[in-house]
């Protein structure tokens, strides 16, 4: 009997020192890939601004942070990143509640249209943006107002490319909520805002919280949207880091600003970690399909329309202007401009290729980059499920880091330190993948951490005591459940790394252009041809990443709710 | 989950790691044999902008031997940028794309090792600015100037502006549309030309007038030609109120070239008195793998047959004298006479202070 206790203690024991080695050796391969293609690339770039003459120059960062210039690039980056998270929520949450709770035709196109801007690059949503407020635009035609070169340019252009994140965050969440929990405080005498209140928005706040985490990381390092919509007024952290580095070269300014920003999103991502743990609460999470109702009352017919309203305003009407630019030829619509992407001639030589190839090119880079993604970003989920220390808590933040570090950042410093044997990739075509995998990981491990962590460890334990290998575990216990988790984790991994510009560009190899890449291209050349083939194109990007959002739409998972 | 299923799943995810690591593993055999010193292949570091017709390359194989391979690396201050990070370890053996804005910079940090190329005497001397050591070759000449849209002062019966005196009559306010000067290379040239015409001590005053008279500043020449610009096909669409924009002496031709049908005349046209004249130098890059197949692309760089092609291609015109122009250009282009020009050193003493100085007068 004793001898049988101390077995079990002794088999216990083994099986924890198993599991610390087994998490050890899953996050062997994320640690890895972070360290040779972010952590180096970013540190040795920063250490080329700060360093001279083999010293460090710490005295530097004081001196340009001093910089008034640059103290109004960082007052306006806070500011701007809170305005348009505050906008936001402000807009997307009534969405977020009518694509959860209530039934209607064309819900689940219209769920993957609205992600569509979320996944578009950045130069061709601010032609299609200004075209909307702009002059010409609706606003101006009916009251004569222009939005262009103004902040709100900026704040509702946040807006178009964030709503999908507040849908699809709070949404996922509130759609599994139990509406009866609200119903029942309601019957027990609670009005509808009281039974609000006290029921379902504290069920809400963690998904609130991930939401406006996300929204505020994405506008606070917001690249694209105010180069093009700011002007030469307006700049964050992340344009002013691009114009010292590319134009400038002062690597100095630049490594300061990086590290401010890293600094600051590494707060944010501080705070968000710590919240979320004071929040994290069991839910009694129910079936989506079962919540929605079809609207009923004055009340969510109104709301239903208004939040339809918005939608083709605010979102779908800039991915219109994109599709009648694209068949308004000289003689009327056609589909001139689709047909001159497939000839080499009527491209002239700003390419090597003919345009129509760059889709083919984006779905294998696309293609390569999720698989690079899904294997780090799943690998380090399944080393964040078990029972985690401190260190690995750290670790999760740490894996959202690369979102908040620009990309030119991390192209220079591939320039810089990858250029040696056995890392001399500068000329090879993985170099673009790898770059999209590193904005794909943390998209990965935020939609497959929830679910890893909802598969309860006393399976694993029972599966581990019971004999079987930590591998054997994974696959008989994890894998049947996250199998889906996986395929929605892939799917956004392929629509980021499909619409990813900032580091491609870097990097892309003039023979195989990415879509984005190739819409630049032609846009930055004179021409109706060339203007007409970048509009073509970039339809072209919308209809296949819309493509992969609906097959996502397939394959939701129940039970579930990713923080994306 | 049937077996089967567990089985390709689990082969699935295992293969897919196994690719990704064989294709790096390739990937990187393959560009070591590539970059050996008994290398058959020349790399050419570029910008964004270069073209050059298949035809004409493969002739410079059939006569060197070598096949070029190129590396697009950004727009032209970027590309320069990244050569200078990564002097000593560079990407390839020719950089082609520095201009005489940025010259110094490139020089100043011994970018490039001295090759005089084959031909040089060919190229008239106001183009060749590094004489002496032949550190950089010039490839061929573009001017920056103010484009305007035929129809709009058509239309109004005005007649469009000739000069950058011209620019702050009361008659053209608020219809011009420049670039950044500090994140825009034709910005920076448009201001350099302000520079040249006015002279180091009155060019504020100049930009004081043009501000007065409603200048907008956009970033990048996007924007500043496909959104703002009336004249273009894409600010035709995006009712574009500005019809003078600071764009290329050559935009007009390639206006023509890229519409269907090709009109017969072209719907921009060039304000003469308000050019920049840029030049664009290719380099021997210091510490390059195939030093001898680089010295052959340099030649060839100024031989007929490149500087032929270029005009199409790049939109740009030949250094080499003599060059045949084609039909679009000398149809639809405009010559500039007197451009503006600024000697490089002045540029790379001042350019910094300039740029800081306009920053403060007309962006802020």
């Amino acid at each position: 009997m004793v001898l049988a206790r101390r077995e079990v203690a002794r088999t216990g024991r083994r099986a924890e020192l198993r599991a610390t080695a087994a998490r050890l050796g899953l996050m062997a391969l994320p640690v890895t890939f972070l360290a040779v293609f972010f952590a180096y690339p970013v540190a040795a770039i920063v250490g080329r601004g700060l360093r001279d003459g083999g010293m460090w120059q710490f005295a530097r960062i004081g001196e340009v942070i001093g910089r008034d210039d640059l103290q109004r690039v960082l007052w306006f980056t806070t500011w701007q990143a809170l305005a348009s998270t505050a906008l936001t929520l402000l807009v997307a949450l009534p969405g977020a509640y009518v694509f959860a709770r209530l039934d209607f035709p064309g819900k689940r196109l219209l769920r993957a249209a609205v992600t569509i801007p979320f996944v578009l690059p950045t130069v061709v949503v601010g032609t299609a943006f200004l075209a909307l407020v702009g002059r010409g635009g609706p606003l101006d035609e009916l009251w004569g107002i222009r939005l262009d070169a103004t902040v709100w340019a900026i704040l509702l252009a946040h807006v178009f490319f964030n709503y999908a994140v507040v849908v699809r965050t709070v949404g996922g969440l509130w759609a599994q909520l139990d509406p009866r929990q609200e119903e029942a405080a309601r019957v027990l005498g609670a009005g509808r805002i009281a039974a609000w209140r006290q029921v379902t928005l504290p069920a809400l706040t963690p998904a609130l919280a991930a939401a406006a985490l996300m929204v505020f990381l994405f506008t606070f390092t917001s690249f694209g949207v105010v180069q093009i919509l700011g002007g030469p007024s307006y700049a964050t952290l992340e344009v002013e880091i691009y114009r010292q580095t590319a134009q400038l070269l002062d690597l100095r300014t630049a490594a300061v600003l990086t590290m401010v920003q890293f600094v600051a999103v590494g707060a944010v991502l501080a705070v968000h970690a710590w919240t979320l743990r004071r929040r994290e609460s069991t839910l009694r999470l129910v079936d989506p399909a079962r919540t929605a109702r079809p609207p009923r009352g004055p009340g969510q017919w109104t709301l239903l329309g208004v939040v339809l309203t918005t939608i083709v305003l605010l979102l779908l009407a800039p991915l219109a202007v994109l599709v009648e630019r694209s068949l308004d030829t000289p003689g009327g619509y056609g589909l001139d401009y689709y047909r001159a992407l497939g000839d080499l001639d009527d491209s002239g030589s700003a390419f090597l290729v003919p345009p129509i190839e760059a889709v083919w090119n984006s779905l294998q880079y696309a293609l390569a980059a999720t698989a690079i993604a899904v294997l780090v970003g799943g690998l380090a989920a399944a080393a964040l499920t078990r029972r985690a220390g401190r260190l690995v808590r750290g670790f999760d933040a740490l894996l959202m880091l690369p979102l908040g570090v620009s990309a030119v950042t991390v192209g220079f410093g591939f320039l810089i330190t990858l250029d040696e044997p056995p890392l001399d990739l500068r000329a090879s075509w993985i170099l673009v993948p790898l770059a999209q995998a590193l904005v794909g990981v943390p998209f990965v491990v935020r939609t497959m951490l929830p679910v890893l962590r909802a598969v309860d460890g006393r399976l694993r334990e029972a599966a581990a005591v019971l004999g079987a290998s930590p591998l054997r575990v994974w696959r008989e216990v994890d894998l049947p459940m996250v199998r889906r988790a996986v395929l929605i984790a892939a799917g956004f991994a392929f629509a980021v790394s499909l619409g990813e510009f900032g580091a491609t560009v870097f990097i892309a190899r003039p023979d195989h252009p990415t879509l984005p890449v190739a819409v630049a291209r032609l846009i930055g050349r004179p021409g109706e041809l060339n203007y007409g083939q970048a509009m073509a194109l970039s339809t072209i990007l919308m209809a296949v990443c819309a493509t992969a959002l609906l097959l996502l739409e397939r394959t939701r998972v129940r039970n579930t709710s990713g923080e994306f | 989950m049937s077996t089967i299923k567990k089985v390709t799943v689990t082969a699935l995810a295992a293969a897919l790691g196994v690719t990704t690591l064989a294709a790096c593993g390739s990937d990187g055999d393959a560009k070591d044999g590539g970059s050996g010193s008994s290398s058959k292949t020349v790399t050419l570091v570029t910008h964004d902008s270069f073209a050059v017709s298949d035809s004409v390359l493969a002739d410079f194989t059939k006569q060197s031997g070598y096949k070029v391979k190129i590396l697009k690396s950004g727009d032209a201050g970027t590309a320069l940028n990244k050569e200078i990070l990564t002097k000593g370890s560079p990407q390839g053996d020719v950089f082609f794309g520095v201009d005489n804005t940025l010259l110094s910079r490139a020089l100043d940090k011994g970018l490039f090792t001295g090759y005089e190329a084959k031909g040089l005497d060919q190229v008239s001397d106001e183009v060749q600015l590094d004489k002496g050591e032949h550190r950089v070759t010039p490839v061929d000449t573009g001017d920056i100037c103010v484009n305007y849209d035929k129809k709009f002062f058509a239309d109004k019966k005005l007649a469009p502006p000739a000069t950058f005196d011209d620019l702050i009559k009361p008659e053209y306010k608020n219809l011009l549309v420049v670039e950044n000067a500090a994140t825009s290379s034709p910005g920076l040239g448009f201001l350099l030309g302000t520079v040249a015409q006015y002279g180091e001590d009155q060019w504020t005053g100049y930009w004081k007038k043009l501000k007065a008279n409603g200048v907008k500043v956009v970033d990048g020449w996007d924007q500043a030609y496909n959104e703002e610009f009336s004249g273009s096909a894409g600010g035709k669409k995006a009712k574009a109120d500005r019809p003078l924009v600071v764009s290329y002496a050559s935009s007009p031709p390639v206006e023509v070239l890229y519409s269907k049908p090709q009109p017969t005349t072209a719907p921009t046209g060039v304000a003469t008195g308000t050019c920049f004249r840029q030049i664009e130098f290719a380099g021997l890059l210091d510490g390059a793998k195939n030093e001898a197949g680089g010295r052959a692309l340099l030649d060839f760089m100024v031989s007929k047959t490149f500087q032929e092609d270029m005009p199409l291609n790049m939109f740009v015109n030949p250094v080499v004298k003599d060059t045949k122009l084609p039909e679009l250009f000398t149809k639809f282009g405009v010559t500039v006479d007197k451009p503006g020009t600024v000697a490089p050193d002045t540029i790379a003493k001042n350019r910094e202070q300039w740029v800081q100085t306009w920053s403060s007068l007309v962006v802020k």
